[in-house]
């Protein structure tokens, strides 16, 4: 900005502060040096384990400074803001000042520029300006979009141009991050982002938000049928897999499986597979082996519900699992432990430990009970989100990849070929400038100098 | 597994490549140079056949997917990218000196995977986080532009070199390019190079978003990206707005690849959730 310029106007001081390109490096500059923090002290953690690790005086400074959260910080979010207000007003700025290159039907072409031009490609023909008229005429028309031929004081000069469209890429660009930012405000005001866990065969609707102890409730209810997780060989994870009902008082409405990479999502809330975890089990195979006939019956047992045995040999009701149950003073571990009552007599307790599965033959019963297989339970970990600025940020990506696209690798081009008679030769030079790349515009323009000599010299009208 | 072999013998042809473009130049034999280009295009191509051989031997395994899972993987796909960015640009600038400061870079990252004892080159099933059709396109977009910035390190490096000497041109300056092509290449270079960028994180926010639920979440790996955007979005916009040239761009462009570096590699030091990019 030039130092002679005094503007009296605040507003315009402010609107000159926010137009510098200074401004953007030095802002693009802060932003990625204070990135690095965040990326070095861990982010979120407990107040309690930042005071260990940096003790009272740094602990309270970077409390301050919300080092512990820093892309949350006042002072970051401003830096965004800035640099925000910055490109918006860049983008305006310049548009303004380049309004009348920017947005024209007709354009017009300035001879001399094109005359003035380094580098030119010159050559003569036996054919006359008239006859080579209209054979360039349709070779430029094809080319670039936009042709127009004026009389010069030497002949003719046939103007092309294309691509002035492309000068708006940058503003694209700018759009993009704009756009970006939109998106992302809309998701933190209007979405949530929580987690819940379910264990299988229960139903939950109560969303726990992160970063905050706040519950969301959701107007449906997400049930988990079924959780799986497989291994391959070597023992790393293979899937995670977990069997979901969505339910609108008490009514099942949608079914999806989900696994990580596939989520559920309903009316504008997504549920995304994010962990598990076991839970004490309330299901179990058990043998009855009946001492009088030496039948084996193998049934499941569920927790608290009674099991008719045949032969008359009662019924049995799993009551609990120990973690570490205990035998006449013995610790037997994990162990489930269950009710026989027979018909006649009284109601014994059984012990099953996991450990050893003839344990209760010692019992010297009528029958003798044996855990076959303990069914683990699981509950599923999922990730709640709402997130309704969502499809404004995709605009953005979309937007971002075209403009820079449009920025970096197409320009606005612009080519003169200029006739002049000298009797029956004529004289054509051919020159063109891009507003990017130039060394590349050049090549073309050589390129193109090399066709027309062809097309010029030969006597034909060329077709193809 | 064979692919590992082909691509362990890559590495020694691109170590013999580089040589060789560095042979060339330094003593002045344009004939050698002519086989450095030979042997990075043979080099090439057993790159490309091992990475081709890599994804066929998955599906014999059982667990088919695209070589572009782990660092061994990628800094296959890495190399390979540099030395077709490199071989098309010795085409078409019709200069070797370049090749003595690039195809080192694709030997390196070569060397590093095969040599490395921190890194298996076993082909692994993915986990269930990687299984997405966007590991594709992610990884490769990522990579091209990692491969641009690393070319573009190397050409302004030259750079500086060059611009040393601005009276007299050493005997070894005198076969590098002309200075102004070397300025204009590295800006090409950065440009190719921030539009991929961009696609990779763009695709990485994309997939977060299926796999995880957000589209952007500080991540160290994700912030070390937009750090690293934020350096080449400084090079552009001083470049084009404030005609910024030569040696204070390259300065740029070199600190650009060392955050391309700390994305890569430094990342894996800080905890977060891409740490597979680790094993």
């Amino acid at each position: 900005m030039s130092n002679q310029v005094i503007f009296a106007d605040p507003l315009e001081k402010i609107w000159r502060f926010f137009t510098s390109v200074r401004l953007t490096i030095v802002l693009l500059l802060s932003l990625a040096a204070t990135s690095i923090i965040g990326t070095l002290i861990p982010q979120n953690e407990e107040p309690a384990a930042y005071f260990q690790i940096f003790g009272g005086v740094l602990f309270r400074l970077f409390s301050i400074l919300d080092i512990f959260d820093i892309y949350h910080s006042w002072w970051f979010q401003l830096m965004i803001v800035l640099l925000t207000v910055n490109i918006i007003v860049c983008s305006i700025d310049r548009l303004s000042t380049n309004r009348r290159i920017l947005f024209v039907r007709n354009p017009s072409y300035n001879l001399a520029r094109f005359r003035n031009l380094k580098h030119r490609e010159t050559f003569s023909t036996e054919s006359s300006p008239g006859q080579l008229k209209k054979i360039y005429k349709k070779f430029i028309s094809r080319r670039f979009g936009h042709m127009r031929v004026e009389e010069t004081e030497r002949g003719i000069a046939i103007f092309g141009e294309k691509g002035r469209w492309t000068r708006f890429g940058v503003y694209t660009v700018h759009l993009s991050v704009v756009t970006l930012l939109i998106g992302g405000l809309i998701g933190s005001g209007f979405g949530f982002d929580g987690f819940v866990n379910i264990p299988e065969g229960e139903s939950s609707r109560h969303i726990r938000l992160r970063n905050s102890k706040a519950v969301v409730q959701l107007d449906f209810e997400i049930r988990c049928n079924d959780f799986e997780v497989s291994f391959y060989d070597s023992g790393a994870p293979k899937e995670y897999r977990s069997s979901l009902t969505v339910l609108e008082n008490g009514q099942a409405v949608l079914e999806k499986d989900i696994i990580v990479n596939d989520p559920l999502r309903y009316k504008g809330i997504s549920i995304f597979q994010a962990s598990y975890g076991n839970l004490p089990s309330n299901e179990v195979v058990l043998s009855f082996t009946s001492k009088k006939t030496g039948m084996i019956y193998t049934k499941n047992a569920i927790m608290d519900q009674a099991v008719d045995l045949p032969e008359k040999l009662g019924t049995f009701v799993l009551k609990e699992l120990q973690r570490s149950a205990t035998f006449k003073g013995h610790d037997i571990g994990e162990a489930f432990i269950g009710i026989l009552t027979p018909p006649a007599g009284d109601p014994v307790e059984v012990i099953l430990p996991l450990r050893f599965p003839s344990f209760d033959k010692m019992r010297k019963g009528n029958v003798v009970i044996a855990v076959v297989e303990h069914v683990p339970r699981f509950y599923t970990g999922l990730q709640v989100n709402k997130d309704p600025g969502v499809w404004v940020v995709y605009t953005g990506f979309i937007l971002m990849i075209l403009g820079c696209y449009i920025t970096f690798f197409l320009s606005h081009q612009q080519i003169c070929v200029e006739l002049a008679g000298t009797g029956r030769k004529t004289r054509i030079t051919v020159a063109g400038t891009a507003n990017k790349n130039n060394a590349a515009m050049q090549t073309k323009v050589s390129r193109i100098a090399d066709q027309l000599a062809k097309w010029g010299t030969i006597d034909r009208h060329p077709s193809t | 597994m064979y692919s590992s072999n082909i691509l362990s013998i890559t590495t020694f042809i691109y170590g013999l490549a580089g040589f060789s473009y560095l042979f060339a130049w330094v003593f002045k034999k344009p004939l050698i140079g002519k086989l450095a280009t030979w042997v990075a295009v043979l080099g090439f191509a057993g790159n490309t056949s091992g990475f081709l051989w890599r994804w066929r031997e998955s599906y014999q395994m059982g667990f088919g997917h695209a070589p572009l899972s782990n660092l061994y993987e990628s800094l296959i796909f890495f190399a390979w990218t540099i030395v077709a960015i490199y071989l098309f640009i010795e085409r078409k600038y019709n200069n070797r000196v370049i090749g003595a400061f690039t195809t080192p870079i694709a030997f390196l990252a070569m060397a590093y995977a095969s040599l490395s004892p921190n890194i298996s080159d076993r082909i692994q099933p993915l986990i269930p986080a990687l299984k997405s059709n966007w590991l594709i396109a992610h990884v490769m977009t990522c990579f091209i532009g990692y491969a641009a910035f690393a070319i573009a390190f190397g050409v302004s490096c030259m750079y500086l070199f060059k611009q040393k000497d601005t009276d007299e041109s050493g005997p070894l300056l005198k076969f590098f390019p002309n200075i102004n092509m070397l300025d204009e290449l590295t800006h090409q270079l950065v440009m190719f190079g921030f539009l991929f960028l961009s696609a990779g994180i763009i695709t990485g926010a994309v997939w977060a978003n299926s796999a995880w639920g957000r589209y952007w979440g500080w991540d160290p790996k994700e912030t070390w990206s937009l750090i690293t955007w934020f350096v080449y979005a400084t090079l552009l916009h001083a470049r084009l707005m404030r005609g910024w040239h030569g040696k204070r761009i390259a300065i740029l462009s070199i600190v650009g690849f060392g955050a391309v570096l700390f994305t890569y590699f430094g990342v894996n030091l800080l905890p977060g959730l891409h740490s597979y990019g680790a094993m």
